[in-house]
Formats: C-alpha cells, sequence, structure tokens
C-alpha cells in the first residue's frame, strides 16, 4: 500500500536519507527501529512532503506521492503522529479533535460516532474535551495526537516514537491502543526506540542506521535470534 | 468633568474603530507573519467604494456591506497574486511588496476620485445630551456596530469550522497540513477578511472626518501601533490596546491640542518596546 523505492533526503546540505525502501502492506503494522538520529523521523517526513526528497519514489496505493499538496495526504488516508506530538496547545481537545473531523462528507452522525469510539479508547479526553490542548500532560498529549490521527479514519497511520519519555502505564495504553488499530484494519508504520513493544506490536521490522535500511525481518525473527538487535541497537 | 465624559466617549468610540482596523491587521500578521502596510490602503478603498455606493443607491447600510465584499476579493486577489508567490521567502521581501501595493492602492483613488475630500454622510442622524454635553448619536452607534463586528469574529474565530481552521494554522501550519487543512486556502481567506474588516471600518470611520486618498497611512499607523502594544497575532490583545491607546490620547487632548495628543500613543509604544516586547495584555511569556 505504502512504497518507499531507494528514497534520497536532503535538510539543506547534508544528505540523511541515502535510498530507503520500506513497503508497508494494507492492514500490516511495520516497525522502524534505530538508535537516534539515524533517519527514522525523516523517512516519516519524506512521506509526509516534509523532508527535501532527492531521489526515489514514494507511493501509496500505486499513487505517486510527489506533487500531492502536504494538505492532500490527509485525504489519501495518511495520517501523522509527531514526534513532539504537535498538540494545537491554544485549542480545547475538542478542537483539536475537530481538526481532523471537520472535513467534506461527514455526517453529524458519523462524527458522533467517531468522537464516540476515541472517547471509549481515551476516556481522559472526553473528560478534558474543554480544556485547553497545552495543558494536558505528556501522555494526555500523546493519546490526543493519536486520537486526532484518528479522527481522519486513516489506511495507515505513521507513529513516531509514541511512547517516548512516558510512564509505564502510559507505555502500556498507547500499546493496546496500536493493537486496537491494527484489529480495526488500520496500517501503521512504527517508529520506535523500545524494542520489546515494536516486536510485540509489529508483524516485520526494518533496522536503520546512518540514513539507510541495515536489515529486514520478521518480529519473530528477531525475537528468537536477539544478535541483530544487540548489533544495531546496543540492547 | 463634562471634557472629561466627552473625551471618555471619544476614546472609547475611536478605539472601537481602531480596534476594528487592527483585528484585521493582527489576524493576518499571526497567521502569516506579515506585516500589511497597505492595510490602511484597503481601508480607504473601502470608504471610497462606500462613498460611491452610498452616492449611487443612498442606502448607508447597503455601502457597508458593498465595500467589505467589494475589498474583500480585492484582498484575496492581492493575496493569490503577491503574496502567496513569496511565502517562505524572507520576511522583507513581504514588507516591500505589501508597501508596493499600498503605493499603488494610493495613486489609483487619487487618479480614480482626485484628491479631494469625500463625505459619508451618517445614517444615523441627531445627538443626545448628558449632563450637558451633546454627543452624536452616530458615533455611540459606530462603536455599538463595531463591537458587534468583533463580537462576530469571535464567534466565528471560536466556533465556526473555519475559524477552528485559522486558529490551528495560527499554531502551526505543519501540522494543520498534516491534518488536511487546505493552508493557502485558509491563508487567502485570512486575508480576505482582514481586508473586509478594514473597509467595513473605512465605511464606519467616513462620516467622522471624511474620506480622502491620504487617510490609510494614519491608520496602517495607529492599528501597527496597537497590534505592538497588544501583542502581535494577539486578537484580544489588540482589541484592549487600541482602547487603550484611544483613550489615553483622549484624555491627553483635554490638556494639549489633539495633534499633540497623538505623541501619547508613540510613548505607549515605545514604552512597550523596551519593557513588555511581547505585549501589554498578554501573559508573560514563561
Amino acid at each position: 500500500m505504502l512504497v518507499l523505492e531507494r528514497v534520497d533526503a536532503h535538510y539543506g546540505k547534508s544528505h540523511v536519507l541515502h535510498g530507503v525502501s520500506i513497503e508497508v502492506r494494507s492492514g500490516e503494522v511495520v516497525g522502524l527501529l534505530g538508535r537516534n538520529g539515524v533517519g527514522k523521523t525523516t523517512t516519516l517526513k519524506a512521506i509526509m512532503g516534509m523532508a527535501r526528497r532527492t531521489g526515489g519514489r514514494i507511493t501509496f496505493e500505486g499513487r505517486d506521492l510527489h506533487g500531492v499538496p502536504p494538505h492532500g495526504l490527509a485525504g489519501l488516508g495518511i495520517a501523522w503522529v509527531p514526534e513532539e506530538r504537535r498538540i494545537f496547545r491554544l485549542l480545547t481537545v475538542l478542537e483539536n479533535l475537530r481538526t481532523g473531523l471537520d472535513r467534506a462528507g461527514m455526517t453529524p452522525e458519523r462524527r458522533e460516532g467517531l468522537l464516540e469510539k476515541v472517547y471509549a479508547y481515551f476516556p481522559i479526553l472526553k473528560e478534558r474535551r474543554n480544556q485547553a490542548g497545552g495543558t494536558l500532560s505528556g501522555g494526555e498529549q500523546q493519546m490526543l495526537a493519536i486520537a486526532r490521527a484518528m479522527m481522519l479514519e486513516p489506511k495507515i497511520i505513521l507513529l513516531d516514537e509514541p511512547t517516548e519519555g512516558l510512564m509505564p502505564r502510559m507505555v502500556a495504553q498507547i500499546q493496546a491502543i496500536v493493537h486496537a488499530l491494527h484489529r480495526d484494519g488500520v496500517a501503521i508504520l512504527l517508529v520506535e526506540q523500545n524494542v520489546p513493544l515494536t516486536l510485540d506490536a509489529a508483524g516485520r521490522v526494518y533496522i536503520m542506521e546512518k540514513g539507510a535500511v541495515r536489515h529486514h525481518a520478521s518480529s519473530a525473527e528477531l525475537r528468537a535470534d536477539q544478535r541483530v538487535i544487540h548489533e544495531y541497537l546496543g540492547v | 468633568m463634562d471634557q472629561i465624559l466627552v473625551q471618555t466617549l471619544h476614546g472609547l468610540v475611536n478605539g472601537m474603530v481602531l480596534a476594528m482596523v487592527a483585528s484585521g491587521l493582527t489576524l493576518i500578521f499571526g497567521i502569516m507573519d506579515i506585516v500589511n502596510f497597505a492595510h490602511g490602503d484597503l481601508l480607504m478603498l473601502g470608504a471610497f467604494v462606500g462613498a460611491s455606493v452610498l452616492g449611487v443607491t443612498g442606502n448607508y447600510w447597503l455601502a457597508l456591506l458593498a465595500a467589505a465584499v467589494v475589498i474583500a476579493l480585492l484582498g484575496a486577489l492581492l493575496q493569490v497574486t503577491t503574496l502567496r508567490p513569496l511565502i517562505g521567502r524572507d520576511p522583507l521581501t513581504t514588507i516591500l511588496a505589501t508597501f508596493g501595493v499600498s503605493l499603488v492602492i494610493q495613486k489609483y483613488a487619487l487618479w480614480q476620485w482626485g484628491p479631494s475630500v469625500r463625505r459619508i454622510s451618517e445614517p444615523v442622524r441627531g445627538d443626545f445630551t448628558m449632563f450637558h454635553v451633546q454627543y452624536p448619536w452616530y458615533r455611540i452607534a459606530t462603536a455599538i456596530l463595531a463591537g458587534l463586528i468583533l463580537a462576530g469574529l469571535w464567534l466565528f474565530l471560536k466556533y465556526g469550522k473555519y475559524g477552528i481552521w485559522i486558529r490551528a494554522t495560527t499554531q502551526d501550519r505543519v501540522m494543520a497540513q498534516a491534518m488536511g487543512i487546505p493552508v493557502p486556502l485558509v491563508y487567502t481567506a485570512v486575508f480576505a477578511i482582514g481586508s473586509a474588516m478594514a473597509a467595513a471600518s473605512g465605511v464606519l470611520f467616513g462620516p467622522f472626518a471624511g474620506v480622502t486618498q491620504t487617510m490609510g497611512f494614519d491608520f496602517t499607523l495607529r492599528a501597527f501601533i496597537v497590534v505592538v502594544v497588544g501583542g502581535m497575532g494577539n486578537l484580544g490583545g489588540s482589541i484592549l490596546a487600541s482602547i487603550f491607546v484611544s483613550l489615553l490620547e483622549a484624555y491627553a487632548a483635554i490638556v494639549v491640542s489633539p495633534a499633540q495628543a497623538v505623541i501619547v500613543s508613540f510613548v505607549v509604544l515605545v514604552l512597550t518596546m523596551l519593557f513588555r516586547p511581547t505585549g501589554l495584555f498578554v501573559p508573560t511569556p514563561k
């Protein structure tokens, strides 16, 4: 469904991605592991059209994303949950959700249904729906960032380090939501540093180093043979 | 005592009109980081359009509406043709571009309507007397109308779908785009709304002092002062600053001549820049 073919990307003059090829099939959870600064976040940004792509091709459902305006990706079914969460801090929780809800073709019933579904996953967001996004705790902001992405009813979510800096209880909740999204048939490209969580959530895993994909295996293989993980991630 | 009362009314009325002008300027700055030096000239053009429509139809309210709509369309056209191509460039280029637009509009107005002052006759006539002081009803009606328009703008920004789009884009353009919000369209719409606010202010202000092709610069300057004093891009701050500065000027006019009273606003501007560069009416940033 989402295919990256030998993608190169630059930030200014520095060459950060070297021929990255990744594929995510419909409904599949794929992990992207690697140390800090190896280009995982840039890979997601290249998909979102935010990093300057200088080579290769990115297609979604067979359609080349080159030339699709940045605001057109949501309509195609691609949602982005950035590492920094990027909550609209002065907007209330509900208004944050509305940024993804107020789109063409939404009936009041569908809007209600979507909101109720998300509130069922994250009851705390319903409680705080009239509170400014900037006043939420880190974990709550992460939930809001995921919930906001879900408002787009995406086919794929690009999930960037969702558990970074969170308490274990929150990590468990994020893990549960990833499983729930997977059950709903949403594909996920999961960028993480948390190896156990990634191996648990993802079916396949790509391992990156120095701006390139160095290894690609199923989670089961990686669980059985931890040497690769050790080599590239040092854990 | 009577004088203080009159000057308070004066200050409030002028403050409300200025708040309308400044709201457009601050909205545009907040979302696009563009200081629109043509803002006052859009106001002037709106006043001329209003005066012309009034001359033909005799209906003030129709003139107000027509000016707002015509200038909104012009604003949208200006944004698409001159500012959209400059997105992502040095802010200086947008300053130069809007300054150029300002000159073009002024010269066009001179060519089209000539250098003489045009009158807009007030739709509400008569004075009222309070504590032996006569005050025209039209000024009171203007303040109320400006207040209603500003309240409408606030409600639109607070609850409307497009209002949420505008606020989300103001806070984080990249994330707004990722959520599917058509940011280029939002920019154009905000520029159109800001232009319409300026044009409506021009028609509202018209009966006070007449309409000339040079009235724009004064408004750009005054609106710019209150936008800085209120905190760049902060709508509520700009409105409070408009009323604050206008009241100060009005009170100063009791002691010195009105022309000298304008100095007060520059003093406020300089003091704000020195001691609270983020704006008077915003919480201190942490």
